[in-house]
């Protein structure tokens, strides 16, 4: 399978993520997973996070993680790419994205792995809530 | 014409509705639908600087046009990941 891109509402399958981008031509893989920290920092101020809550646009947020693994693909010559993004409550330690890329070498699949991770999280419209021990708030907002 | 427009995160807590229908001018344009969002809820208006619409599931810049049909979506600063 050369392209999988989902949004799911339960816990992210990484395993399913490297048997989706499994392939006899790819000779690396690489695996980013983004998970819950029990911190946030706001300036120089540590504070705990209890747990995190994730909404998506999903329709468009698809789209647009399409769009991005599509342009991967062809910068790289990639061989497969899967990207996950979780929505709602998200434990700490839990994953809440994932990305997947298979390549011929493994610089490509380095490469293009990071650049899928930083255009989901500067273009896909999905947004995070922290919820403290005493209070809630939206990341960026 | 009648524009309904799709609210996410803050901005959506801040409306109280995860969609809003907005009076705009025959014609009208994204910055017409912001006029009108942050007329209808104030609350929003500190934040306008900080919005992004997306019109049919694809980001705009500037006054984009928008038609009677169209899928409109203010987005706020992101967050995923």
């Amino acid at each position: 399978m050369p392209q999988m891109v989902k949004i799911v509402n339960g816990p992210v399958d990484v395993s399913g993520l490297l048997s989706a981008v499994s392939d006899p031509r790819a000779g690396g893989t690489a695996l980013f997973v983004g998970t819950t920290r029990n911190f946030s920092v706001d300036g120089e101020r540590e504070y705990p996070v209890s747990y995190l809550v994730y909404e998506a646009y999903e329709p468009m947020a698809l789209k647009v993680m399409n769009d991005i693994a599509g342009a991967a693909r062809s910068r790289w010559g990639l061989i497969g790419v899967a990207a996950v993004h979780r929505t709602g409550r998200v434990e700490i330690g839990e994953a809440s994205v994932a990305i997947a890329v298979s390549a011929a070498h493994r610089a490509e699949a380095f490469e293009a792995c990071r650049f899928i991770i930083d255009a989901v999280k500067r273009d896909a419209p999905i947004w995070k809530k922290e919820v403290l021990p005493e209070s809630e708030r939206w990341v960026g907002l | 014409m009648t524009a309904r427009v799709l609210l996410f995160g803050g901005i959506r807590e801040i409306a109280g509705a995860d969609s809003v229908e907005l009076d705009i001018p025959e014609g009208g344009t994204t910055e017409n639908m912001l006029d009108a969002l942050t007329r209808a809820h104030p609350g929003i208006g500190r934040w306008r600087p900080f919005l992004r619409v997306a019109v049919n599931r694809e980001y705009t810049a500037g006054a984009a046009p928008v038609s009677a049909g169209d899928e409109i979506a203010v987005i706020p600063p992101v967050s995923g990941g």
